[in-house]
């Protein structure tokens, strides 16, 4: 019971505080699912983006309805259980969305664009460009990129070419995991 | 009742066909709603992806909770959200299901060990892009830079850093910068 109360705590401040969209929610998944509260490993963490990117769907639905499973699982209860906590997790990033976005339409529409909206997002803006770099620097860690030298080395080779390949040549991320993963495959 | 199950349809459509996130979506629903069914108008669209873009939480959840409260109130709301997430919850669900039971799979674990570094790099990627997006210039540029060190190194929670910059956006614009022009 308590595991579910938290992680509608944990999913709800998440939606609430989530500025900047997919990528700056990550970090905050990741600082409050893997370092705060340990319900996944950096390892899973990384495992449930790849497949987030992969499958249909945002982000944040994704992660919350993956984490609300795993958590439960790994607290030693049922895949029955597990399937409460992710509508408890999916339900609870949901809902500030809901009452944001009915409160802004009825009452604020007109205020957006209000100096002290405009001020306050003039601090955010920065803020989350150093959540997506916090994000990237926090899982360049031993089990994304490996302990032994050798698949150290393969792991930073790999993080370059698609690095260069995503920013420089803009090539499609699904496309990039799979050569990744082929990669892998055939290397280890 | 019609309404709803065909705006639910719609996005459930949605959500169950763009890879890539939210902002996929964008134009898909800009086709679906504006121009296919004419629901809203193209000015108030833009406007409302442009708040529903700045305010927190997922953007395809905010975006078709703002359509379906400008259509239907409550139920509109209610009826697009669900359609928008229930695709990603169910295929998830699934995932997570048999997820379990492959990935302890050898062949898995050596895909996912090239998968991994692959992944940092497309999360670090787009912090270059909306450092741009975000006009970071040489006056601000401390701000991202503290962020993703107090982040990374001291272990602060994310939250705390937007609320801070949020904050911190505000005092500056209301007390700081008028001092400074006088």
């Amino acid at each position: 019971m308590d595991l579910f109360l938290t992680l509608f705590y944990v999913f709800f401040v998440i939606g609430l505080f989530g500025f900047g969209g997919g990528y700056a929610m990550l970090s905050m998944i990741q600082g409050e699912v893997v370092i705060r509260h340990e319900w996944l490993t950096p390892a899973q963490f990384t495992d449930i983006v790849a497949i987030s990117q992969m499958t249909p769907g945002p982000i944040g639905i994704n992660s919350a309805t993956y984490v609300g499973y795993t958590a439960a699982l790994n607290a030693g209860m049922s895949p029955a259980m597990g399937v409460l906590g992710s509508c408890v997790a999916t339900f609870a990033v949901v809902l500030p969305s809901f009452i944001l976005m009915i409160a802004i339409s009825r009452f604020f529409m007109a205020y957006s664009k209000h100096p002290v909206v405009e001020q306050v997002f003039r601090g955010l803006r920065p803020g989350v460009v150093g959540l997506l770099a916090a994000a990237a620097l926090v899982l360049m860690n031993e089990q994304n990129f490996g302990v032994e030298s050798s698949q150290i080395l393969v792991s930073i080779v790999l993080f370059i070419l698609t690095f260069i390949a995503s920013y420089r040549f803009k090539v499609n991320p699904i496309l990039l995991i799979i050569l990744c993963g082929v990669a892998g495959f055939f290397i280890y | 009742m019609l309404f709803y199950l065909k705006a639910f349809l719609i996005f459930f459509r949605i959500g169950a066909f763009t890879i890539g996130g939210g902002y996929a979506m964008i134009p898909i629903i800009e086709a679906e709603i504006v121009n296919k069914r004419g629901w809203i108008t193209k000015e108030e669209f833009l406007d409302l992806v442009a708040i529903a873009q700045s305010a927190p939480g997922v953007f395809a959840v905010n975006i078709s909770i703002f359509i379906g409260y400008k259509l239907r109130k409550f139920w509109g709301a209610f009826w697009l959200a669900l359609g928008a997430t229930l695709p990603s919850f169910l295929i998830i669900l699934t995932i997570a299901l048999f997820f379990q039971q492959f990935q302890d799979n050898e062949v898995v674990q050596r895909i996912f060990k090239g998968i991994r570094p692959g992944v940092v790099a497309l999360i670090a990627a787009p912090t270059f892009n909306m450092a741009k997006s975000a006009k970071i210039s040489r006056y601000n540029v401390w701000i991202p830079v503290a962020s993703a060190l107090a982040i990374w190194l001291l272990g602060v929670s994310p939250i705390y850093i937007i609320i801070l910059c949020g904050v911190g956006g505000f005092v500056y614009g209301k007390y700081i910068q008028p001092k400074m022009k006088n």
